[in-house]
């Protein structure tokens, strides 16, 4: 079973802000998916490799080097931002002004 | 001329024979979904000005006498976690609610030099999370055979699409039976390609290890169609496999039929066992050699996915912080507030499970028990799947343990929507191909059956199928 404390501070890694009763209802729904997830614990996988995708292949590789510019595709991007200033995404501000 | 039952092989006819014009095609869909899709909410955004452009372009050609290609003209329904530039993509996510996609999935690349007619975006469960399209930010999509019932997820809004004749295919996206399951539920044809036969480009990832994009349509020989259209490789995935389609001829004598028994177990509805286990009798009965396999691993299975699957979407999702795109919540007043609050407003309940669920099976003292272990678990869910494709063809399963559920029925359950899952997730930890097909109906509703072959095997898959569709 997990606390409320293990909830909120996986919450807080998820970048999820929860109402008091969210934590609530998370930490049961959760709880009980864990619950069934143990059942992993039957198997043995000693000496089994692990596969993290069913492909096959191996890593993919191209040049480093500019595809030239899509104007039009740049624009796009810069556009679906919520905050945009003079063609760049705009974000609150980072640093702090030493006084 | 009844536009609903038309499939593609009929609407070509009816294009090349001058029976009707694309435009004309086009429009008598546009009308249907005014009509027909106020009580099924199949699609999010319709695209008559798209739609007609498409149609115009493809009956110049008809009246040129140029040839045309295989799906000109042909309407067709786009799961909305696809992107066609310049449209709205949602994903179903109110985080997403106002996203333009700035560029087009190689699949809707390729389709459109096919000459497709894209009539709308369906209706998912957000961010394809869910068994039942119910997890949509815009509400749920309703089943077409029984409009109490739930479509099944999450390409629920694409499988209705089809099986309400409001598009005569479409393309949805499978990363644990999303496809599949609003197929069987649906009562249409729908398949999930090999991990890698089909570019992901333009798709908005969920789980990147396990994610296809796949076609729903009326007939085997639709989604063998469609099929062909959409795979090869793209070198804007890396991951996509070098791949020709290539036609079988198959004899259903001596065609080796594997039925993993760990699949006919309890929990399943009667109704939907005798419908599965008389199609393949009818496939014994046609000359076709029935073997009970083994598939040892099968009840491990989902509860590895279920850790798979929450952690590469908690990686995938990190993406949507409320600065890059979509939505952004006004009452943040630091950087950290705007991931907060966007992400916790942004996000509806069961992306944020599956968030948090993920998150923590990385987390730190975590990884090794949770995901590592669930890795090495998919390899022995891989090495089943091997040793009994060395004594059979293909496999034949249910594709789901019930029928079509009703709405709110398993909404506040999220352990028992994932049970829903439980004959199609192993085929996505495998990356097989599977293409569930629809054999009849019980009390009323569709029941399909599951036939999983080897990996770049489509073909003997949609052979083995046509046997039984005909």
């Amino acid at each position: 079973m997990l606390n409320k404390e293990e909830v909120q501070r996986i919450a807080a890694l998820a970048r999820l802000e929860l109402s008091e009763k969210e934590l609530e209802k998370y930490r049961k729904e959760l709880s009980s998916i864990l619950d069934y997830i143990e059942k992993l614990e039957e198997v043995s996988v000693k000496g089994v490799e692990p596969t993290s995708h069913p492909g096959g292949l191996k890593n993919i590789f191209r040049e480093d080097e500019e595809k030239g510019k899509d104007e039009e595709r740049a624009r796009g991007m810069i556009e679906s931002a919520p905050g945009e200033k003079d063609g760049y995404v705009k974000v609150k501000s980072i640093l702090k002004r030493s006084k | 001329m009844e536009i609903q039952d038309l499939t593609i092989k009929e609407a070509r006819k009816g294009l090349l024979e001058k029976e009707f014009s694309a435009v004309q095609l086009a429009e008598s869909f546009l009308d249907r979904i005014a009509k027909a899709d106020k009580e099924i909410s199949s699609y999010l955004t319709v695209l008559p000005e798209l739609a007609l452009g498409q149609a115009k372009a493809v009956d110049q050609l008809i009246y040129q006498g140029r040839d045309i290609p295989l799906l000109a003209g042909i309407p067709c329904a786009i799961k909305d976690n696809i992107l066609i530039k310049g449209e709205k993509c949602t994903a179903g996510s109110k985080i997403l609610e106002n996203y333009s996609a700035p560029y087009s999935a190689t699949v809707v690349e390729k389709l459109k030099k096919e000459g497709a007619v894209f009539l709308g975006k369906t209706n998912l469960d957000e961010f394809a999370m869910g068994s039942s399209t119910e997890n949509s930010a815009f509400g749920p999509t309703r089943n077409p055979h029984d409009t109490k019932r739930v479509p099944g997820g999450s390409s629920g809004g694409s499988a209705a699409s089809v099986a309400g004749g409001m598009a005569v295919y479409a393309l949805g996206s499978d990363t644990g039976g999303s496809i599949r399951l609003p197929a069987s539920f649906c009562g249409v044809v729908g398949m999930k390609p090999t991990y890698g036969a089909v570019s992901r480009y333009g798709l908005i990832a969920f789980a990147s290890s396990l994610d296809q994009i796949g076609p729903l349509t009326k007939t085997v020989d639709d989604a063998e169609m469609v099929f062909r259209a959409i795979s090869g490789a793209d070198p804007l995935d890396s991951t996509s496999a070098p791949f020709e389609y290539r036609r079988l001829e198959i004899d259903v004598k001596g065609l080796k039929i594997g039925v993993p028994k760990e699949y006919f177990v309890s929990g399943m509805e009667p109704e939907v066992e005798d419908l599965v286990r008389g199609a393949i009798k009818k496939y014994e009965e046609m000359g076709a050699k029935i073997i009970e396999v083994s598939l040892p691993h099968t009840e491990y299975a989902l509860p590895a996915y279920y850790i798979i699957n929450p952690s590469e979407a908690s990686a995938n999702l990190a993406r949507f912080d409320g600065i890059k795109y979509g939505f952004s919540s006004k009452d943040a007043k630091n950087l950290m507030e705007v991931y907060l609050k966007s992400r916790g407003e942004g996000f509806g309940a069961e992306v944020r499970r599956r968030i948090m669920l993920g998150t923590y099976a990385l987390s730190a003292g975590y990884y090794e028990a949770y995901y590592l272990k669930a890795q090495k678990i998919r390899t022995l869910v891989r090495n089943d799947f091997n040793d009994a494709f060395k004594k059979v063809d293909v496999l034949m399963t249910p594709a789901a343990p019930s029928l079509p559920f009703k709405i709110g029925e398993k909404i506040d359950d999220p352990l028992s929507m994932y049970l829903t899952d439980i004959y199609t997730v192993s085929v996505n930890l495998a990356g097989l191909p599977a293409l569930v097909l629809p054999m009849g109906k019980a009390k009323g509703l569709p029941v399909g059956l599951q036939i999983i072959g080897k990996s770049f095997e489509e073909n003997t898959i949609f052979q083995t199928a046509k046997i039984y569709e005909y």
